[in-house]
């Protein structure tokens, strides 16, 4: 039911921030989707989108996030040992 | 597609298994709060790839599994009426009633339409002027901005032949109230990141420190839900209680601010029953004294509080996390998704049709 489906703007029309649409795509198909709740959302922006309702623009920088705290962890891993202690 | 596809990469789930591992030296009981997050996990056997003793135990978070039977009577009824057109979310058409359910009352000539957003509902509304649409509105904080604009947009058009019957439920008192129950055994959550894309996570602060529970906001990927199981248990073994951001891509501290403003406007906090739970305080949205117009039940008559009608169905205990849906006698048996007993094997999010769908076979076998 909370699922939200990742997708990319392609274009953007409307001037009145509450009817505002975008056309976003998810891996090839296009929907037409509000950004009533996303005004700061662009054309190439990548939206998490919910019951037809932009929700978030996903911010790009600390989705890779998650592959840093990884290679972190195999540092860490590499420099204590299998069983090293954590460090934090 | 990307953005979902890298966080399923298996090479950097093993990592993740692998630091959980080396993280934990003793056995701890986590929450996942989500509908969500149970199917990911249960579809890409996440708790399978846990040390043994960490237990993933699955939460209420499933909007159409805690919608009380009254509601959906209410529901059958309205629809039921000449000259209206009830629009639902699909998951909600096969939801048992006291008697029956929407797809039954659909069968029977009732128009009721599955729409994909509530602003389809207006759409109809608009296209039948003479006949009384009504938007049955379930969901959680992620789906109350989007349900609350359908409102609205009606107001501001002046569409009078639009309403909603709003069975919205709230997230964080039900974690309040699990985390008060007597029997508690739930020592960290893993919080619903699409509930706090849009309201943020302040308020889970004070919880935190109050119950001294970890509770971590965690995405839906096997990645996400790795990561959040590995940030939980180190604050667990290091003896901290703090809320941390797991979904970063997508939850701000602060939420989605537009959506609360309108959430704000339309709606106002109420109590509210939970199937299988029972009532928690200021637990739900109804409709606000502005747009009370809009509120079907002002309409069309309240809903009747009724019981729950008596079942070997243990969907309560599942939603609270006590049982697994493996332990009830009737899993796979008497209850299936074809014929199902309760709301936890009816919704596609539901605990038990997620085990019925991804681990029948070897059940069944073993």
């Amino acid at each position: 039911m909370c699922l939200a489906v990742p997708g990319r703007v392609l274009t953007i029309s409307g001037d009145d921030p509450i009817m505002r649409v975008a056309r976003v795509d998810f891996g090839g198909i296009v929907k037409e989707i509000s950004l009533a709740y996303t005004p700061e959302a662009a054309v190439g922006s990548y939206v998490l989108v919910h019951v037809g309702f932009s929700i978030t623009v996903i911010d790009e920088a600390e989705a890779e996030r998650v592959f840093e705290y990884l290679a972190e962890i195999s540092d860490i891993e590499e420099e204590l040992g299998v069983r090293g202690e954590r460090t934090t | 597609m990307r953005f979902r596809d890298e966080y399923r990469d298996p090479e950097a789930v093993q990592k993740l298994v692998g630091a959980i591992a080396r993280a934990t030296t003793r056995p701890w009981t986590l929450m996942e709060v989500c509908g969500g997050q149970t199917h990911a996990i249960i579809r890409y056997g996440i708790d399978e790839l846990l040390p043994a003793g960490v237990t993933l135990v699955h939460g209420p978070g499933c909007p159409v599994c805690v919608t009380p039977v009254d509601h959906v009577d209410k529901a059958i009824e309205i629809a039921g009426r000449p000259d209206t057109i009830l629009c639902s979310f699909g998951d909600m058409l096969r939801v048992p009633g006291t008697n029956g359910d929407l797809l039954g009352a659909k069968a029977r000539g009732a128009d009721i339409r599955i729409v994909y957003s509530p602003l389809d509902a207006l759409v109809i509304a608009r296209a039948n002027p003479s006949r009384e649409v009504i938007f049955y509105a379930v969901g959680f904080e992620t789906t109350a901005p989007a349900n609350a604009m359908a409102v609205y947009q009606a107001k501001r058009e002046g569409l009078r032949n639009f309403s909603m019957l709003a069975s919205h439920v709230l997230v964080p008192p039900a974690m309040r109230a699990i985390l008060s129950a007597p029997r508690n055994r739930i020592q960290a959550f893993l919080a619903a990141g699409h509930v706090c894309t849009i309201m943020g996570f302040e308020e889970y602060e004070p919880m935190a420190a109050e119950f001294h529970v970890p509770i971590v906001i965690t995405g839906f990927e096997p990645l996400d839900i790795l990561e959040g199981v590995h940030l939980a248990i180190r604050q667990l073994e290091e003896g901290r209680a703090e809320v941390e951001n797991q979904y970063r891509r997508s939850v701000r501290r602060l939420g989605n601010e537009p959506a609360q403003e309108i959430m704000r406007q339309v709606f106002r906090v109420v109590k509210r029953r939970w199937r299988g739970i029972g009532e928690i305080a200021e637990s739900g949205l109804g409709l606000a004294e502005d747009y009370r117009g809009f509120d079907a039940e002002a309409r069309f008559g309240a809903v009747v509080p009724r019981e729950e009608p008596a079942s070997e169905c243990i969907s309560g205990l599942v939603l609270c996390g006590d049982r697994k849906p493996t332990q009830c006698p009737a899993f796979g048996t008497r209850c299936t998704p074809d014929h199902p007993l309760g709301v936890t094997m009816v919704s596609t999010e539901g605990a038990c049709a997620a085990y019925h769908r991804y681990r029948g076979v070897a059940l069944a076998a073993g």
